[in-house]
């Protein structure tokens, strides 16, 4: 039950990210995003000292450094808001019950091991994952790009949540995965903040790099 | 089965006397005589084989290869065939009215042109040999090209013409292709249900879909008929797109009643097509100026209705779901019939809008209502019905198909589900959609004051176009309120499309009848609401006048005055809102779609002169798709020039070449 | 199904639906630091009005006047379908599709009656009115199509008793978006803020009110009543997404949704105290998110 809702918040957080133009609303509302993956581990998984310290650390991350950096880089940059995106909001809010929808069907043909504590899980797992890489596609500037990042990365870590702390060898692969997807995505990024700023000093710049 | 060949026969024997007279105003009578007397014999043949369910055949030797008159009339031919009676008769009455303006000598070529068009319809749906069946299927489409270019000193009509004239015969090809592919893997001319393979069904049903469907007008193959239908005569309009169109549509339906089993992306291509027409047909109609084209446009979003009942229909036969199978191929068949009454309807009404007002632009219309209150009445009942809306016809349809797809997404499949889906949340769209344009469509041109000299002094139709026009809105009305009896009298019909017996169909089709009626029940209680509220307010206004004769200094009265423009004191007709702007924000929305463009001129100076602003919207299907298509054609056939130097003698050594080399691959 | 036992539904829909209105401007008078109208003030509004006389605009023809009579007599109706309780007087597989197309028959009128004046103010707000619904349509249906798939029943009746808490603590997720589209599609279908704003009946930035500027006397009366009863409908569709009342017994059950319906005006005159009407060019982007709510409830509601 709980973890359904937790679920239900990740689909909800991931439509607000697509359907909104505000940057500092899409950093809180990824923020809380974060936060309630962070306590997902200790509903699916009894409990242990260990999980509640990568717990901690997880929501600490997530809920509070990275929106303050954010926010700070934001207020560096004053550009709150992404006028014309590639793809218009309202289709990309249209476009997101149908990426659930897909990722809902890919998860059905995924071979997965069996005692994972919610249907839910992996499914909306992935539809974070499609909606991390949709923002970073899709959008022009490079702090919407950041935080498409920080949604994917959510995802891959719901994914992990689901199955990898049963399975040791899926952890490593999991989290060297998440490194690689990180460093490419991050150079992607990089390369359309260059774009887009290309008349903002480097030094405002590489506050963005944090 | 005789009287309808007599029909067919007495339809065309006036036709050609009406050819030959000289007198203009007894040739349009003789021919329209024809057409009633014939509407009367094939009434009189369907409508027992549509109650009744039996099955009238005839076979007779016939000179042609691979040829025989072979005509059946079963349930599914009979629906068609009520339709044809129906607007025919009705359009042959209101063509006296709507002629008597052309004094020329054409009128008896078009009398022709008019009765060899019923007479292949009516063969069209008779007919059960292939042979047959195509030089029906010409006739109709030659007959309804020299209708379309009745008017053919106008350079855009020729245009239209032609442009018909193609599309028709691109989708003879398809249809020439699938007869062979039919007669060669059931081995007989006739249709028959035959043994036939799932990969040969297939492509049967592709090529069927691509044949008929050019003549049904389905979205990427539907350039003729926003052409063709503004430049007809607005009666021949009402019969190509109330019933003519509809022959693709009993082609499709009569392919899937000879393939013995369906596939499942079949239904999915019907929806998906249906749906696409669906939505853009109704939204390129919103963006038309032009009252015919509109009404042409919306013939599409019509057919897209029938597709995705048709395809409903299959979805629930392949998923062994006789319930859904049932309900969506009724309501697809008994919008066939539907659409043919409004929409001949509004073919009517338009037509004497036109004939009256001298324009074709909706823009330069409005307060029609005041003139021509009997036409407007009747525009009106048609567009409630077209939006699909109780208590009238269009309704009944809709729900059929709409608790179809409902119950689609119980099934627990998921191309079921989304099936479904999409059609609930297609046929919303198109609902809400066809209301904002028959808002528009009736709003600006029969509402408000007039907006040209167009639109001023003018006057109610003779009184055979106004009974045309009621006849057709009296249909909608019974329709809607009689809908539980058409249901059932919709089961024959089905049960050509299905595996199914009469009795279970029959069985099905009891509780959709059922929840027709209660349909019917409530909205009866919806007229009595009306007119209990009607009383009401009459007393409330008839007291309030009392009040007001006796104490007239301060007692509150009904009044007149101009329309309150928020304190502006001195509107002019020229500030009314337009169609234009009417549809604009929803065309913006859709803009990506629909690709419309705007010239304007821009004001700079404090005392502008002139400024004049002109939308058009494309026709996304015919700039992207038959122009590359016939770019290329030509520049294919430039290549092929060098067969063709303007030598008879070589081209008679082509002819013996072609004769040798037949004759030796014979030989061989 | 007519069952005339049942007649008190849309007669509580028909004596309580002005109390909304009074309850709305109380929220937002207490909300702006005022004491506000009576509760009451919409029962004076409309008697006043029946018994003033009118002023019709020599433009408009028979459409103008039958349009007030239509539109109350359809909403009326639906009041009819729409249950409060187990059942309603009618009910029937599908009625929900005849309730939204009576809804649609009503939206014609008045978008005809607001053309027939010929006011270049009305047609806006008239062309407005069909953009907005045309999207808010698909939307309701779809939501409506999950509710079907997670009862599986046809009729709204059935659909709303087989609410029950069971079903709420298996599919809340599906019931939550479905009343989350709900609540986005009641504040446009009543153009009520962030939508339309009832309060400004001159400004170039509205829908319904614009529309009825022509209208006067017992018609406008006719037209404020249909559209306090249509707020009520709605209202009640989302009380009974909202609660699993469909498991109590008869009497009980009603007199829950009716608290419940009136706490849900509490709840619009909150949104209406607490939000800026939106830019008419973002509304759309609103009734997307409406329809991609109903879509994800449709998603959730197919895993189980």
């Amino acid at each position: 039950m709980w973890t359904d809702i937790i679920m239900v918040l990740l689909t909800l957080t991931n439509m607000v990210a697509l359907g909104t133009s505000r940057i500092r609303a899409c950093i809180r509302i990824v923020a809380f995003q974060g936060v309630s993956l962070g306590l997902l581990p200790l509903l699916t998984h009894p409990f242990a000292p260990d999980l509640l310290i990568f717990a901690i650390l997880n929501t600490l991350l997530k809920g509070v450094v990275f929106p303050v950096i954010l926010v700070r880089t934001l207020r560096q940059l004053n550009v709150w808001k992404e006028e014309d995106p590639y793809v218009d909001y309202g289709l990309s809010l249209l476009a997101g019950p149908f990426v659930l929808a897909l990722s809902w069907w890919i998860s059905s043909r995924l071979p997965l091991p069996a005692a994972i504590s919610s249907s839910m899980l992996i499914p909306v797992a992935l539809f974070t994952l499609f909606v991390g890489f949709f923002l970073i596609v899709s959008r022009k500037k490079a702090l919407f790009q950041v935080l498409g990042y920080l949604v994917l990365e959510n995802g891959i870590y719901a994914f992990g949540v689901a199955v990898a702390f049963q399975q040791p060898l899926l952890i490593e692969l999991g989290i060297l995965l998440d490194v690689f997807v990180g460093v490419f995505v991050m150079g992607i990024a990089m390369f359309h903040i260059s774009r887009q700023f290309d008349h903002i000093d480097t030094d405002r710049l590489s506050s963005l790099r944090s | 089965m005789h009287l309808v060949l007599v029909g067919v026969g007495l339809v065309i024997l006036t036709g050609f006397v009406a050819l030959f007279l000289r007198n203009a105003k007894h040739c349009m009578r003789f021919s329209v005589l024809g057409v009633l007397a014939g509407s009367v014999c094939f009434m009189s043949a369907a409508v027992p084989v549509l109650t009744r369910g039996q099955q009238l055949s005839l076979q007779l030797p016939w000179q042609v290869p691979y040829g025989s008159f072979y005509v059946v009339l079963d349930g599914l031919s009979a629906l068609f065939l009520v339709c044809i009676a129906l607007v025919c008769a009705v359009a042959a009455i209101y063509s006296v009215g709507y002629m008597s303006e052309h004094g020329n000598r054409r009128l008896g070529m078009m009398a022709f042109a008019f009765n060899m068009l019923v007479a292949g319809m009516v063969m069209v749906v008779l007919a059960r040999n292939s042979m047959l069946f195509l030089v029906a299927w010409e006739i109709m489409s030659l007959a309804s090209y020299f209708l379309v270019t009745f008017h053919h000193e106008e350079k855009s009509v020729r245009q239209a013409g032609w442009i018909y004239l193609i599309a028709t015969h691109i989708g003879t090809a398809f249809l020439l292709a699938f007869f062979m592919l039919l007669a060669k893997v059931t081995g007989t001319p006739n249709f028959e249900k035959g043994d036939i393979s799932g990969t040969c069904s297939s492509i049967l049903f592709v090529l069927a879909l691509i044949g008929f469907g050019t003549k049904a007008g389905i979205m990427p193959l539907h350039v003729w008929l926003p052409e063709a239908h503004p430049a007809a005569p607005s009666h021949v309009s009402a019969v190509m797109s109330g019933v003519m169109i509809k022959m693709g549509i009993y082609g499709i339906a009569r392919t899937l009643a000879i393939l013995p089993s369906f596939e499942l992306w079949w239904a999915c291509l019907l929806i998906a097509l249906g749906a696409g027409s669906g939505i853009l047909g109704v939204l390129l109609a919103l963006a038309q100026h032009d009252l015919k084209r509109l009404l042409a446009y919306h013939s599409v979003e019509n057919i897209g209705i029938i597709l995705m009942g048709l395809g409903i229909g299959v979805l629930g036969t392949v998923m062994h779901a006789p319930a859904i199978a049932v309900a969506g191929f009724a309501g697809g068949l008994l919008h066939v019939v539907n659409h043919a009454v409004f929409k001949g309807l509004l073919f009517l009404g338009a037509g004497a809008v036109v004939r009256a007002a001298k324009t074709h632009e909706i823009d330069r219309l409005g307060g029609l209502q005041k003139q021509m209150p009997v036409t407007a009445a009747a525009f009106l009942i048609g567009a409630v019905a077209i939006c699909g809306l109780p208590p009238l016809n269009g309704f009944v349809s809709e729900f059929l198909i709409y608790s179809a797809s409902f119950k689609a997404g119980f099934l627990g499949s998921g191309a079921a589900l989304v099936s479904g889906l999409i059609i609930v949340a297609a046929l919303a769209m198109i609902g809400a959609l066809a209301a904002a344009c028959f808002t528009k469509v009736f709003g600006i041109v029969f509402l408000g004051e007039p907006r040209s000299k167009h639109a001023e002094g003018l006057s109610e139709p003779p009184a055979s176009m106004c009974a045309g026009e009621i006849a057709l809105a009296a249909c909608c009305i019974i329709i809607g309120l009689a809908s539980p009896v058409f249901v059932r009298a919709i089961g024959n019909p089905v049960l050509h499309m299905n595996v199914l017996d009469p009795d279970a169909i029959q069985k099905q089709l009891a509780p959709l009848a059922a929840n027709l009626l209660y349909v019917v029940i409530t909205v009866l209680f919806f007229l009595a609401c009306i007119a209990a509220f009607m009383i009401i307010r009459n007393r409330l206004f008839s007291r309030i006048q009392r009040a007001a004769k006796s104490r007239p200094d301060q007692a509150p009265m009904i009044g007149q005055a101009p329309t309150w423009d928020c304190g502006y004191m001195a509107p002019t007709a020229r500030m009314q809102y337009t169609g234009s702007s009417f549809a604009q924000p929803i065309l913006d929305l859709f803009q990506t779609v629909l690709q419309s463009r705007s010239k304007k001129v821009k004001i700079a100076d404090l005392f502008p002169r002139e400024a004049d602003f002109h939308s058009h919207t494309p026709d996304l299907s015919s700039d992207f798709f038959y122009q590359p298509l016939f770019r290329w054609t030509s520049w294919f056939i430039s290549k092929m020039r060098w067969l063709q130097y303007g030598v008879v003698q070589l081209y008679v050594l082509y002819i013996m070449l072609t004769l040798i080399i037949l004759l030796l691959w014979k030989v061989r | 199904m007519i069952n005339l036992k049942e007649i008190f539904q849309p007669l509580a829909a028909m004596l309580l639906a002005p109390l909304l209105f009074g309850i709305i401007n109380r929220v937002k008078a207490f909300f702006a630091g005022r004491r506000g109208q009576p509760l009451l003030q919409s029962y004076y509004d409309l008697w006043k009005l029946l018994n003033k006389g009118a002023v019709y605009s020599t433009t408009t023809s028979w459409v103008f006047r039958a349009s007030p009579v239509v539109c109350l007599a359809a909403v009326v109706i639906v009041a009819c379908i729409i249950p409060l309780g187990a059942r309603n007087v009618i009910s029937f597989s599908g009625d929900f599709v005849l309730a939204v197309y009576l809804l649609g028959l009503m939206r014609f009128f008045m978008v005809i009656a607001a053309l027939d004046t010929g006011s270049s103010f009305e047609g806006m707000g008239a062309s407005r009115e069909v953009q907005f619904s045309m999207l808010a349509e698909p939307a309701l249906f779809i939501g409506l199509a999950v509710l079907a798939r997670l009862t599986s029943s046809l009729s709204l009746a059935q659909a709303f008793s087989s609410v029950t808490p069971q079903v709420w603590a298996s599919h809340c997720a599906t019931l939550l978006l479905v009343a989350a589209a709900f609540v986005i599609i009641l504040l446009a279908e009543n153009a009520r803020i962030p939508v339309d704003d009832p309060n400004t009946h001159l400004e170039l930035t509205m829908i319904h009110e614009v529309m009825v500027l022509d209208n006067s006397g017992p018609d406008f009366a006719f037209i404020m009543y249909a559209a306090a009863i249509k707020l009520w409908l709605f209202s009640v569709l989302l009380v009974r997404v909202l609660l699993p009342v469909g498991s109590m017994p008869g009497w009980a059950s009603v007199l829950v949704s009716i608290t419940a319906v009136l706490l849900i005006a509490v709840l619009v005159g909150i949104v209406e105290s607490c939000m800026a009407r939106l830019r008419l060019i973002k509304v759309p982007h609103l009734l997307f998110s409406a329809a991609a709510l109903a879509i994800l409830a449709l998603v959730f509601a197919f895993r189980d």
